[in-house]
């Protein structure tokens, strides 16, 4: 972990608000492990019921898109509107599609 | 230079008086409890704003508020057991220091707040309460099944919040007692400042007798081996020695407290004695 000497490792935070839903990301916190990560994301995250599980996972294990990449990876994507699912003839009792 | 004269003019009600009890065995026994959890609370929220870091500071403070909640369900039960229409907050803020019925350990300082100021440091909050939350977690465990509905109702609750108050301070009792030396050295100290105090914790006495005759609840003294079990193994695993057991009994539940009750009391009760009933 590269932390300055004596900084707790930063942990992402990730709450299921209720049983069926997803774990939604919430934030991030420090902690010196992860079973007190658990715990504190408890007293920050959760403290107005937010949530029924909570998962945490070292920031430093999340490998992320490189935001100057946006361009070549996600662009490409706007001009193939047949992607969606718009033309397809819909029965009037599929309402919410 | 004369001071400003709105600083010699109290507001009305200044000096409220203070309310007298009639302390009956079963209102001494709820108000042990409560007073334990009101001045443990109290002692926690002196952390706000100050803690190690952000989210241990937010962890102290919550853990404080649901000792504080215990304490204020306690307390109106206590008004209503003794029947002079006293509310939680007088009962809270208007008593004279001796009706105060708490463990003498929980009012003696844990947060050092300067150089000159008495008390401890981190190692002693958490090992504080960790030796409190496993001890009122025997307690409300057994006062699940009171005789006093509204006890049982109270204690149901609140064995939730101390399970979760044990296992925190638990937890950090493991990381200081075998991390680093200068961790264990403290945490060693805050044992060996704590650990006399906890001789108290398990002094049978005449409302005990009454409490268990009645079925109220358990006599202090039952539960003691339930207790020593679970904090014995969690120190244990935290590389820590039990210290000798001495013969000083700390004597807060009589109502004789320690040199230190006076000024979290004067803190505490300044603004219900400057504006009685006040509210915000």
């Amino acid at each position: 972990m590269s932390t300055s000497a004596g900084e707790w490792p930063l942990w992402e935070v990730f709450v299921r608000p209720k049983a069926g839903l997803d774990h939604k990301h919430c934030g991030s916190l420090h902690a010196p492990d992860a079973k007190m990560a658990v715990q504190l994301a408890r007293e920050v995250y959760t403290r107005r019921q937010e949530g029924t599980s909570v998962w945490v996972v070292k920031s430093s294990d999340i490998t992320a898109s490189d935001p100057g990449d946006k361009g070549m990876l996600f662009d490409p994507m706007e001009d193939k509107v047949y992607r969606h699912p718009t033309f397809y003839e819909l029965p009037d009792s599929v309402n919410h599609m | 230079m004369a001071p400003p004269t709105a600083l010699l003019s109290l507001p009305a009600g200044a000096g409220t008086s203070s309310i007298t009890l009639q302390l009956t065995p079963p209102l001494r026994y709820v108000l042990r409890i409560a007073d334990t959890c009101l001045i443990h609370a109290q002692r926690l929220a002196e952390w706000c704003g100050h803690g190690p870091v952000l989210e241990e500071d937010i962890a102290l403070t919550n853990m404080a508020l649901d000792l504080l909640g215990q304490a204020r369900s306690l307390l109106s039960h206590a008004g209503r057991l003794e029947g002079q229409g006293h509310d939680e907050d007088q009962l809270a803020f208007l008593r004279d220091e001796r009706d105060y019925l708490n463990l003498t350990l929980v009012e003696q300082p844990m947060r050092r707040s300067s150089a000159h100021a008495p008390g401890g440091d981190f190692a002693d909050t958490v090992l504080r309460n960790f030796l409190l939350a496993t001890w009122l977690k025997t307690l409300w465990t057994r006062l699940a099944a009171s005789s006093d509905e509204a006890l049982a109702a109270i204690a149901g609750k609140a064995v939730k919040e101390a399970r979760y108050h044990q296992q925190h301070a638990g937890d950090w009792v493991l990381r200081l007692g075998d991390g680093t030396e200068e961790s264990a050295a403290r945490l060693r100290a805050a044992l060996d400042r704590a650990w006399p105090y906890t001789h108290e914790m398990f002094r049978r006495d005449a409302v005990d007798a009454a409490a268990e005759a009645a079925g109220l609840g358990p006599g202090r003294d039952a539960l003691r081996e339930a207790w020593l079990a679970e904090v014995a193994a969690v120190l244990a695993a935290a590389k820590l020695v039990l210290p000798a057991d001495t013969p000083f009994l700390s004597t807060g539940t009589l109502g004789r407290h320690s040199e230190h009750m006076g000024f979290i009391l004067a803190e505490m009760q300044s603004l219900q004695r400057q504006y009685p009933g006040g509210r915000w």
